[in-house]
């Protein structure tokens, strides 16, 4: 008896490797992509991979993403295990710089067709010293409002271009009408932070110039400039929905779809689900620049971009895939297949999405910068990500002044960041 | 007689050995050795490229008394301990108080009863943040016209999004789901109470009140006692919950998160904050230590001192 089920054991678990080992070798030229964008999975099996098999059809290409909270620890995880795909998908910044550091990612410095993405694009990928390239740019994200344009034009409202204009316009809505002025809520906390601190920031802090002056510590979080961000944002709270303390990122989305809001601060990614739901006509405006000021400035977010598994047994094909990701075609397919992504490339691209091609627009009429908190001032404990969201969040509620936000986010700093302190 | 007294005493027990192997082998390695080995993580401290350093206590020292960690620490433990209390104020004498409904020979239908309280505690915990989620929702929420209904509208808040409410209404609705537990346990062990002693002191002239509380809470003490150190054990792992409704950067300001969350955050990292396995599993290990020296406070303090009455 115990023999019997030994032996089938045996025979069960050699069966079990003859299958996988068979399943390798069928698969020499399979390439699997790790990735957080289920959303998109539709799109890349029914358009991206079959238009890459149309140039090289030897090469099987399988997208297998994971949810977007648990991305970042199930890669690690897999990475570690030796289990994960060929192909890695790369959050910006540290996350995959850590990964590159720890020997995970391939160095991609010699790729066919990098030299079609500009060294800002790259910025987000690339070693400190800036010398070694670990994944290859794909797209960016833009901020702004999106508005209900039915809602605007029952009204009588033009879409703002200054401050005053937009609390103008908040206060219209909110007086003349019972539609929600402003549709966005604070209980998920990291709308606060991305669709608020850094929509409307980079217009105070001059974009890039911000930036750095952060990174090389000539400036400070608790300067004016800084602080000013925050004070406008304790403005929002009375436009916000009723109990918008408890209104997450999914009941926004429902708020303006269903058309019972006029703006929404985005983020361009928004576009293809509002597209799907909303039935009314819906344009954007970039965020208001402060009274006076003549030029403005815009969040275009380098989000994402594709790496190779240094494990990967497949490198070769690995390198063909992202070859061919640095093309024009790729460029056109994936800005035009998920509106609101758009290609980091150097290629001209033509854009059929009326809303993703305004918020495109923007990038010759402001100066583009990306979210201030990405780049190493995330690194140390606490992150300043988080310190964002948190008080960014509570000045929304009204529970924190902007200057006590600047302070406890520039302590946070001071903490662990040596040009800062 | 010396000759068999030797081969009794040779004689290796193997059936015993033999019977307690596939327990004890499966315990072992899915539970005591990750345990022993996150105690032995929690000792060292990981480089950027991932190479460990044996630190001591280092990273204990930094959780502790270093602000920057010290403080989420502290204010986590503070939560949780809010978290257990309102389950131990709440849940559990409501526990008590069902079962001894539920026990009363008079009451009809007890077993549709049974079932439909116990039914929460059977659901995934995403499941129940996203119903009550719904449920407190301001914007499309019922129970905002649920308590207009009832002349109590002028109550309503968004519970949930404020700092002061956000713990104590996840509380609860831990409460509602996990009521069931303690109600039947507490149940099962008043069905154990022989009839005639309830008869005899009923002969002897006391009320159900007085029946109750002289008579049949003595007799289940061990059983409360078991319910409170479940429920301390319990709260002091949870997770879930606060994880499916506030995420794990538990807000507004942290008010609502607890060593779960904050452990959640360590070990594996969130948004741009980059996980470290070994301060992980230091804070694990301190989730282990309080639930260790809660459950011990227990047993020497509380276990031994219990009178258990033969029935």
């Amino acid at each position: 008896m115990k023999k019997t089920l030994t032996r089938k054991l045996a025979t069960l678990s050699l069966s079990i490797l003859a299958a996988t080992a068979s399943a390798q070798a069928l698969s020499a030229n399979k390439l699997v992509i790790e990735s957080w964008r289920n959303d998109d999975t539709k799109i890349w099996n029914d358009i991206i991979i079959p238009a890459f098999n149309k140039q090289h059809p030897d090469i099987e290409v399988v997208f297998s993403p994971t949810p977007p909270s648990d991305y970042n620890s199930a890669l690690s995880a897999k990475l570690q295990g030796g289990t994960a795909g060929d192909l890695i998908t790369c959050r910006p910044f540290d996350v995959s710089l850590s990964l590159y550091t720890k020997g995970h990612l391939e160095s991609l410095n010699d790729i066919e067709g990098m030299d079609n993405f500009s060294d800002v694009a790259k910025s987000a990928w690339i070693t400190d010293d800036g010398k070694n390239s670990f994944c290859l740019p794909m797209a960016s994200v833009i901020h702004g409002f999106i508005y209900n344009k039915e809602i605007f034009k029952e009204l009588g409202i033009n879409a703002p271009k200054t401050e005053s204009e937009f609390f103008t316009a908040l206060e219209t809505i909110k007086n003349e009408s019972r539609y929600v002025p402003l549709v966005m809520g604070t209980s998920d906390q990291w709308e606060a932070a991305t669709m608020g601190f850094q929509n409307i920031g980079p217009n105070y802090w001059k974009g890039e110039e911000g930036r750095k002056g952060l990174i090389s510590g000539s400036e400070k979080i608790s300067d004016p400039q800084y602080v000013k961000v925050w004070e406008h944002l304790s403005k929002w709270g009375p436009y916000m929905g009723r109990g918008y303390e408890a209104q997450k990122y999914a009941d926004s989305q429902n708020l303006f779809t269903l058309g019972r809001g006029a703006i929404y601060p985005a983020g361009s990614w928004d576009i293809p689900t509002f597209n799907d739901q909303a039935d009314f006509e819906f344009g954007a405006f970039f965020p208001p620049t402060p009274d006076g000021q003549d030029t403005c400035y815009i969040s275009d977010h380098t989000d994402i971009a594709m790496g190779i598994n240094k494990s990967s047994t497949n490198k070769a094909a690995a390198k063909t895939f992202l070859s061919w990701m640095t093309t024009q075609d790729f460029a056109e397919l994936y800005s035009n297949q998920l509106p609101g992504f758009f290609s980091l490339a150097n290629h001209k691209v033509e854009i059929k999405d009326p809303v993703a091609r305004e918020f495109m627009s923007w990038r010759s009429k402001c100066k583009q910068t990306i979210r201030n908190s990405y780049q190493i001032l995330s690194r140390g404990t606490p992150s300043m990500e988080n310190d964002l969201w948190n008080v960014s969040s509570q000045v929304l509620n009204g529970k924190m002044t902007a200057e006590e936000a600047a302070k406890q986010v520039q302590h946070g700093l001071s903490q662990w960041y040596k040009p800062q302190q | 007689m010396s000759n068999s007294n030797n081969t009794i005493k040779s004689q290796f027990p193997w059936h015993i050995l033999f019977f307690l192997a596939p327990g004890l082998l499966i315990y072992l390695c899915i539970s005591v050795y990750p345990l022993i080995d996150t105690l032995w993580l929690g000792f060292f401290q990981e480089d950027s490229i991932g190479k460990r350093t044996f630190a001591g206590l280092d990273n204990y020292r930094t959780l502790l008394f270093d602000a920057v960690w010290s403080e989420p620490f502290w204010n986590a433990l503070w939560n949780n301990t809010k978290f257990f209390l309102i389950h131990m104020l709440v849940q559990n004498p409501i526990g008590l108080f069902l079962a001894a409904l539920l026990s009363s020979p008079k009451l009809r239908f007890s077993n549709s009863y049974r079932t439909l309280i116990f039914m929460p505690t059977m659901l995934s915990v995403v499941i129940i943040g996203f119903v009550w989620q719904l449920l407190l929702s301001p914007l499309w929420g019922i129970s905002e016209n649920l308590l207009y209904a009832i002349g109590l509208g002028d109550f309503f808040d968004s519970w949930l999004g404020k700092e002061t409410s956000a713990l104590i209404t996840l509380a609860l609705i831990s409460v509602w789901q996990f009521v069931g537990i303690p109600m039947m346990l507490i149940y099962a062990a008043l069905l154990g109470i022989p009839d005639d002693l309830t008869d005899a002191s009923v002969v002897d002239g006391s009320n159900p009140w007085q029946t109750f509380w002289h008579i049949k809470l003595p007799l289940i003490f061990p059983t409360i006692g078991m319910v409170s150190i479940l429920t301390f054990v319990a709260n002091f792992n949870a997770f879930e919950l606060i994880y499916a409704v506030k995420g794990a950067v538990a807000g507004p300001n942290f008010s609502t998160d607890i060593m779960g969350t904050l452990f959640y955050r360590t070990f594996f990292g969130f948004q741009l904050q980059e996980g470290s396995t070994t301060m992980g599993a230091a804070v694990a290990t301190l989730m282990f230590l309080i639930i260790l020296i809660g459950v011990a406070i227990y047993l020497f303090l509380v276990q031994r001192r219990m009178q258990r009455f033969q029935l």
